[in-house]
């Protein structure tokens, strides 16, 4: 295709626009003024020395950070036997159980929030922990039924019944071949699984309390009330883990399988 | 026996969605559907009866209809640009596009309000250029809101987008041309058809993304510019009107099951009318 300089021009221009806030962020942070500012004034690294030394922030991003492991590994632990019953099964109403699985991705955020506040924590009265431990799990297992299922799809069954017709168990069978021949999918589920709890802001804003609260939601009162580069440093720093992440999604399944 | 291993590896899954999502959800929205122990609709006619709940009805729509508009106009050609481009450049613009997706909404809603404040990036320079004297209102309105949610979900839109039109045999266009077709016509009479299927995913996830998001219309769209989202957390959180709240919740679920059906028969339309 010869290319066409209008359409260049255009698709320059959208991406100009994903990413000059980001990159607008991620000067700010590095500005001497007491207000966010760009063009910024000064140098200074203050503001990351202030994201370090915030009692709050720091305490929710180890808060965060354990819900979102947690809750991730109890979505792969449910999440991968189902995945695999999904593609594997062959029985009625297999469509209607799947899109049974998919469900929280249909249902708002904050619906799925109001839900939870209303009924683990008014009238079960669970911790703040348990409550947001249990949302976010249900809010991330979509996403690993959708990715390991379809490393699932990729993977050959005339392999399994080759390992079964040899004496292998079912159980055997997929611990022994089904589950290394799907590692990437599970650490591409895992990472996106642990993105998505770890961003999550619709159903912690109504699970988390007070003095116990995730990064973002800190993050969120935060910037309601300051506007100073605290934020943005904390936001480059978060970029950064977020292209540590790609970049191993990247060398082990290819990013591109993970968007789909 | 052969078959119930399939069961049994769903149960888990089964219990915690029945026990974690289905219970809460219709522990929250039978009540709405109640009035002294019988029967009712009477909150929902109230509610559609109110002019400030049917203005914020309204803005959440407009806001999500015209957010997935520009995102089809922006998504449409960028996606055509990466789908034409050489395997390893298309690869490259799509881990680029994924980015932002994968940040933090927050970060995302806090970058435009230092571009749209008014001591933001587009009032500085306004100013610089003696455009204006005094720094207009950008942010905390309904433009905001728009502005960032388009900024949200149009990666969402390129991805899907790029899926489907990246399997359009190249030949098709260079057919079409060599019979006559400018490279505007060929585009459209051969390429946007066939991509329709990822437009219409695209445009389900930006649509719905938009009715739910939280964060952006929350920070951007201040006080004065409530959303549904927005409404059900100060119902529930500053009101302390959790019947209330729920009502809008059985709303929210409502309309997001309604756009998806209509997208999707929509999309059956198209697709019969095309093959």
């Amino acid at each position: 295709m010869k290319k066409n300089k209008f359409l260049t021009g255009f698709v320059i221009l959208v991406y100009f626009f994903l990413f000059a806030p980001l990159v607008i962020i991620a000067v700010t942070s590095f500005g001497d003024s007491e207000v966010v500012a760009f063009p910024p004034s000064g140098f200074s690294l203050r503001w990351f020395a202030n994201v370090f030394n915030s009692e709050t922030f720091m305490r929710t991003l180890v808060f965060s950070l354990e819900i979102a492991i947690i809750a991730t590994l109890i979505a792969l632990i449910i999440g991968i036997p189902a995945a695999y019953a999904l593609s594997r099964g062959n029985y009625k109403g297999k469509a209607i159980i799947k899109s049974f699985f998919l469900s929280p991705l249909i249902i708002p955020g904050v619906v799925v929030g109001f839900a939870l506040f209303r009924y683990l924590t008014v009238k079960l009265e669970f911790s703040i922990f348990a409550s947001l431990l249990i949302g976010h799990t249900i809010v991330i297992i979509p996403y690993i039924i959708r990715v390991v299922g379809s490393s699932l799809e990729g993977f050959d069954y005339a392999i399994e019944e080759a390992a079964m017709s040899l004496g292998c168990t079912k159980l055997k069978t997929f611990f022994k071949v089904v589950l290394p021949n799907i590692t990437s999918g599970v650490i591409a589920a895992f990472m996106l699984a642990f993105i998505n709890s770890f961003n999550n802001v619709p159903v912690s804003i109504f699970l988390t309390g007070p003095g116990v609260s995730t990064l973002p939601i800190s993050m969120m009162s935060y910037v309601e009330y300051n506007y100073d580069p605290t934020v943005s440093a904390l936001s480059l720093i978060l970029m950064v883990l977020t292209i540590l992440i790609m970049f191993i999604v990247e060398k082990t399944l290819g990013i591109n399988n993970m968007s789909k | 026996m052969k078959k119930n291993w399939a069961y049994i590896l769903l149960v888990p899954g089964a219990v915690l969605l029945i026990t974690f999502l289905f219970i809460p959800l219709l522990s929250v929205i039978l009540p709405t559907f109640t009035k002294n122990g019988s029967i009712s609709f009477g909150q929902y006619i109230d509610y559609f009866r109110d002019d400030y709940f049917i203005k914020i009805l309204i803005r959440t729509l407009r806001v999500s209809i015209i957010a997935s508009l520009i995102c089809m106009i922006l998504g449409v050609p960028t996606a055509y640009f990466i789908s034409r481009v050489s395997k390893k450049t298309r690869g490259l613009l799509m881990v680029l596009a994924t980015f932002p997706t994968l940040t933090n909404a927050v970060v995302r809603a806090f970058a435009w309000m230092s571009i749209l404040g008014k001591n933001g990036v587009i009032n500085k320079a306004l100013i610089y250029f003696g455009f204006i004297k005094e720094p207009l209102e950008i942010l905390y309105t309904e433009q905001a809101i728009i502005i960032g949610t388009v900024y949200l979900f149009l990666p969402m839109m390129i991805i899907s987008l790029v899926g489907v039109m990246e399997n359009i045999n190249p030949e098709l266009v260079q057919a079409a041309e060599s019979l006559g077709a400018n490279k505007i016509k060929a585009f459209f009479k051969v390429v946007f058809p066939l991509s329709l299927p990822g437009l219409i995913v695209g445009t389900v996830l930006v649509f719905t993304g938009a009715l739910t998001a939280y964060t952006t219309p929350q920070l951007l769209g201040g006080n004065k510019n409530t959303v549904l989202v927005t409404l059900i957390y100060q119902k529930t959180m500053t009101l302390g009107d959790w019947s209330g709240a729920a009502v809008v919740a059985t709303i929210m679920i409502f309309i997001t099951l309604i756009v998806m059906k209509s997208i999707n028969s929509l999309a059956a339309r198209l697709d019969r009318r095309v093959s």
